[in-house]
């Protein structure tokens, strides 16, 4: 292939440096003056040209379906998908109807009404019947593209029906973080200020509170021994002082998640975290929350005919339903490689094109085994013993810190 | 503004400064503004050459790379990722903004303008210069911006925050963003200056009997553009100006919620969606500041080739000011999946797919305007035709785009390039080769060489199709956009091939431009001469002298008597009859009709 193209590149490159050189020489005589419109046989050639012109371009078109058509998106994995496709198909039908009628009619008349002195052109200026016409014509065919396409819109968009599967798909830079509720079925409060290694989605748990609030006061007093005891420079000083005003602020964010109600500081308990890839049950609705952790991304499901948008500072949503597994994805593409991928598909960095996470799709038993293996939020943290009692207290604590 | 005493100008001596630099006259301004945009569509180019170059070849070494990149950004002439992006983005800002809204609008708004409506010159001059030295320096500034250490703006030619506002967030984010941001604002500036001197030129300085139904179409498109841009250009000012206090003073109006970096943010409180409202409220109006020039640069080429009227010049008219307001209130079909309310997203959807009503009737009117005509296959009426084939084609898959439910699989894939690059690229690139081929004579005094002109359309037409074609099939096998390689997935393996192809294409097409700015330096200087009216053209330029002088015409101001697509009219000897020439006992103006 390539070794084709690069004799087709230099085949090109030399047809067009001989042009040259005839153009050249020829423009050389021609300043004598001759006509400074196209001759004759100049229109006609063109004329010609634009035909066969477009005849290749058809050729190219059915090409590269025949080479490159196998290749696309295999059959959508998700019922809407299925919607979608069809919809797809009726838009290609009738646009490449049009492309063809109209590229077929432009070329056409470019060849056939090349110039000729013995010719006059037809004055034509308008016509009202024509215009409506091809106002009215256009006009038909989108009402249908529209009607339809709004139909399916309309109910992908639809709320996500009762006893979905909600998984929450937090990406950052550059890798994604899928979250299960857990036996609750809901999701646990979480607040940027309350990221770190520990707890990268920021959930908000007793546990939780008690460990970020260690860790900052730990580093608060550290920068604060550093401010006393070490000479320091002025530059150093200010960077000291204005990093000490950020931890404290943060910790005052943090404290006041404390008043939180504890039934909500507790459904983050059973919150279930996974990276590199997550299972999901065929057959069964998924209601999918994004949030974002830094910059937009976008978690984009091509198999199954999916995307949304993750933007930091709200929640967006999709949901679905898978009806292929990979299993039977597998085979279907006889490929045993095959992995259903969320790709992120807005621009967000150095590491942009290879930010995926891979989705299993399998039957409902063993998404149950699989889920029942993993880790919740409260066994991943460091083992957190606190009371229902001391909980209440804390949270006491933090509203009189609120009311001063 | 002085245009009586003007057209004595010419006995005047200028001094050189006065002339070719500092110069107050439309027609030098309008040639400052083509050579300002063909430089930087060179470099533009020379961008995508690079980056196509990693895109056919993944992870393959070029010394070329290394060559333009250094040992920084292309290191043993491999591409850096930030690098590609950095090219990406300002490949994306040079082509959009430089190219085709300061270069197009900026050479032929100022040329064909005051020649078009019979005028002296810009209704200021000196507002006219001021157009162009900012968009001199904002060009100045976006370049220099490939120089900074940690290299220019990397987010994207639509620069979202907060990986726009963030220097934390990728290495161009940093310096690189704020002269980008700087550049913007200078280029806005200079678009509103130019803009409204165009629209009060074409409403107050129009000849005698120059009615706004005998305007050609192109004068048209360009008042319409200018309109748009006057309306549109502030809120990308606002959005700018947003973004910079963004990142230089701790506001935050487009950020929220951010831990990176290990941080929390403490900025928080806005929405990035606000910016993406901002940037679009300007962003979509801006393909058609871009494709209403072309439609009009190409309405007049394909009436004078075709030695015949434009077909359905009111509905022309028509659809130029339907889009124009259409334009206004489709901007959220770029944030279909933002999480924007589905109700809204329908609404955009039925506005959307609105403009391919009076597109349809553009596209119709062109090719009857070719029905039973007369030909004349110049270059110039290639590229017009060419224009024609990637407006429809182009415009098609708008189709599927505008259409929310399809846009969930296919948004920001490359069947986005495609689209946009065919629809809006090509037809507008396309178009102002159209215009430069034709109006050369006009510009130069001299007639650009047909035979190297031929070449370079065929090459380049050929080649546009090549490079963009195969992308629509890389988009629906589910690529994404802005991805600096597609190997790291198996899934995209086997669509490689079709990769290196785009390349080859590429770098052919890339090559044959340069055979253009040769033919355009020769001929400057060495064409054949041109006449006063080469083409047999109605329109007003062509009865102004060969030669440039102040104030346009040496005696009076032409008076306008007819449309200007009298061509082929029945009765008459030539197949042209000028705008200036006075409509006989009886005879209908070919504009009055019904």
């Amino acid at each position: 292939m390539m070794t084709i193209l690069i004799i087709l590149a230099v085949l090109l490159a030399i047809l067009t440096i001989g042009q040259l050189l005839r153009v050249f020489e020829a423009s050389s005589k021609l300043n004598g003056g001759t006509s400074l419109l196209p001759t004759v046989a100049e229109n006609k050639y063109q004329g010609r040209s634009m035909f066969i012109f477009m005849l290749g371009f058809f050729a190219f078109f059915i090409w590269c379906m025949v080479e490159y058509g196998p290749y696309l998106l295999p059959e959508a994995a998700s019922e809407h998908g299925v919607l979608l496709d069809r919809l797809l198909n009726f838009n290609f039908a009738i646009i490449t109807l049009v492309f063809v009628i109209t590229h077929v009619i432009l070329f056409y008349f470019a060849m056939k009404y090349a110039y000729h002195p013995e010719r006059k052109a037809y004055y034509f200026t308008h016509s009202n019947k024509l215009e409506l016409l091809w106002t009215i014509v256009p006009a038909i065919f989108l009402a249908v593209i529209i009607v339809y396409g709004l139909s399916a819109w309309i109910s992908i968009t639809d709320d996500a029906p009762e006893g979905s599967l909600t998984i929450e798909l937090y990406p950052k830079q550059f890798d994604w973080t899928a979250r299960y509720s857990g036996e609750d079925a809901q999701l646990g409060a979480s607040n940027y200020n309350m990221i770190s290694g520990t707890n990268p989605l920021g959930l908000i748990t007793d546990g939780s509170l008690d460990q970020m609030m260690s860790e900052l006061e730990a580093e608060i007093a550290e920068i604060k021994v550093d401010l006393e005891s070490a000479p320091v420079d002025g530059m150093k000083q200010e960077d000291l002082t204005e990093t000490l005003g950020k931890r404290e602020r943060q910790l005052n964010r943090v404290r006041g998640f404390r008043s939180f109600e504890a039934a909500n500081r507790a459904s983050g308990n059973d919150d279930i975290l996974v990276k590199t890839e997550f299972y999901i049950p065929v057959g069964r609705e998924i209601d999918f929350k994004f949030r974002s952790r830094d910059v937009i991304h976008s978690a984009y499901f091509p198999h199954f005919r999916a995307q949304m948008n993750c933007v930091p500072g709200m929640v967006t949503q999709f949901h679905f339903k898978p009806t292929i597994t990979t299993a039977q994805m597998k085979a279907k593409t006889q490929n045993d490689d095959f992995d259903y991928l969320v790709l992120c598909n807005k621009i967000c960095g150095a590491a942009h094109y290879n930010m995926s996470i891979v989705i299993k799709v399998v039957e409902e038993d063993e998404y149950n085994a699989w889920i029942a293996e993993q880790k919740t939020f409260s066994e991943t943290i460091s083992p957190a013993d606190e009371s229902e009692e001391t909980a209440s207290i804390v949270s006491e604590d933090a509203i009189s810190m609120i009311e001063e | 503004m002085a245009t009586t005493e003007a057209h004595n100008d010419h006995h005047h001596k200028e001094t050189f400064i006065q002339k070719y630099v500092f110069s107050q006259d439309h027609k030098m301004i309008s040639k400052q503004f083509l050579i300002t945009g063909m430089t930087m569509a060179v470099i533009g180019m020379i961008m995508s050459t690079l980056f196509r170059l990693q895109l056919g070849w993944q992870g393959e070494s070029f010394a070329i790379l290394n060559f333009f990149l250094g040992d920084k950004w292309a290191p043993d002439g491999i591409l850096d990722p930030n690098m590609y992006l950095a090219l990406v983005t300002i490949h994306g800002t040079i082509m959009v903004f430089f190219l085709l809204t300061g270069g197009l609008s900026g050479t032929f708004a100022n040329l064909l303008i005051p020649l078009q409506i019979g005028a002296r010159d810009m209704a200021s001059g000196f507002i006219n210069l001021l157009s162009y030295w900012f968009f001199l320096a904002s060009s100045v500034i976006m370049i220099s911006s490939l120089f900074v250490e940690t290299g220019p703006a990397s987010g994207g030619w639509t620069v979202y925050p907060p990986l726009s506002a963030l220097p934390q967030a990728m290495p161009g984010s940093g310096m690189g963003m704020t002269l980008w941001l700087v550049s913007m604002s200078l280029f806005v500036v200079s678009s509103l200056l130019g803009g409204l001197n165009y629209v009060v030129t074409v409403i107050n300085l129009r000849t005698k009997g120059m009615t706004m139904t005998r305007l050609p179409l192109s004068v048209w498109a360009l008042f319409v553009t200018a309109v748009i841009g006057v309306l549109s250009f502030p809120v990308l000012f606002s959005a700018a100006l947003l973004l910079i206090f963004d990142r230089m003073f701790g506001t935050a109006f487009y950020l929220s919620d951010i831990h990176i970096a290990g941080e929390v943010l403490e900025a928080t409180g806005g929405s990035p969606i606000l910016y993406e409202h901002l940037f679009w409220f300007l962003g979509h109006p801006e393909v058609y500041i871009v494709l209403l020039p072309a439609l009009g640069i190409t309405s007049e080429v394909i009436a004078t080739n075709a030695r015949k009227p434009i077909f359905g010049y009111r509905a022309m008219i028509g659809s130029i000011l339907a889009i124009a307001f259409l334009s206004f209130i489709v901007w959220g079909h770029h944030m279909f999946l933002t999480g924007m309310n589905p109700f809204l997203g329908s609404v955009f959807t039925f506005t959307t797919l609105l403009i391919a009503i009076p597109s349809a009737v553009k596209a119709f009117n062109y090719i009857t305007t070719l029905w039973k005509g007369n030909v004349r296959l110049t270059p110039a009426m290639l590229f017009s035709i060419g224009m024609v084939s990637t407006f429809i084609s182009g415009g098609v898959t708008g189709i599927i785009l505008a259409d929310s439910a399809l846009d969930i699989n296919l948004h920001d894939t490359y069947f986005v390039v495609a689209h946009f690059h065919i629809v809006m690229g090509l037809s507008a690139v396309l178009a102002m080769f159209a215009g430069v081929y034709h109006w050369f004579p006009k510009m130069y005094g001299r007639m650009m060489n047909r035979k190297m002109g031929y070449v370079h359309f065929w090459v380049t037409f050929i080649c546009a199709y090549g490079v963009f074609f195969p992308q629509h099939f890389l988009g629906l096998a589910g690529i994404p956009r802005r991805y600096y390689t597609n190997s790291e997935f198996p899934i995209f393996d086997d669509l490689l091939g079709l990769n290196e192809l785009v390349s080859v294409f590429a770098i052919i097409g890339a090559m044959v431009q340069f055979l253009f700015i040769f033919n355009f330096f020769y001929s400057m200087r060495r064409g054949q001469r041109a006449t006063q009216n080469p083409w047999g053209s109605n329109t007003l330029e062509w009865t102004t002298p060969v030669e440039h002088v102040h104030g346009n015409w040496y005696g009076a101001l032409p008076t306008v008597h007819r449309w200007p697509y009298d061509y082929s009219k029945p009765g008459k000897e030539q197949d042209f009859v000028p705008q200036d020439v006075p409509l006989e006992e009886d005879e209908m103006d070919g504009g009055e009709g019904h």
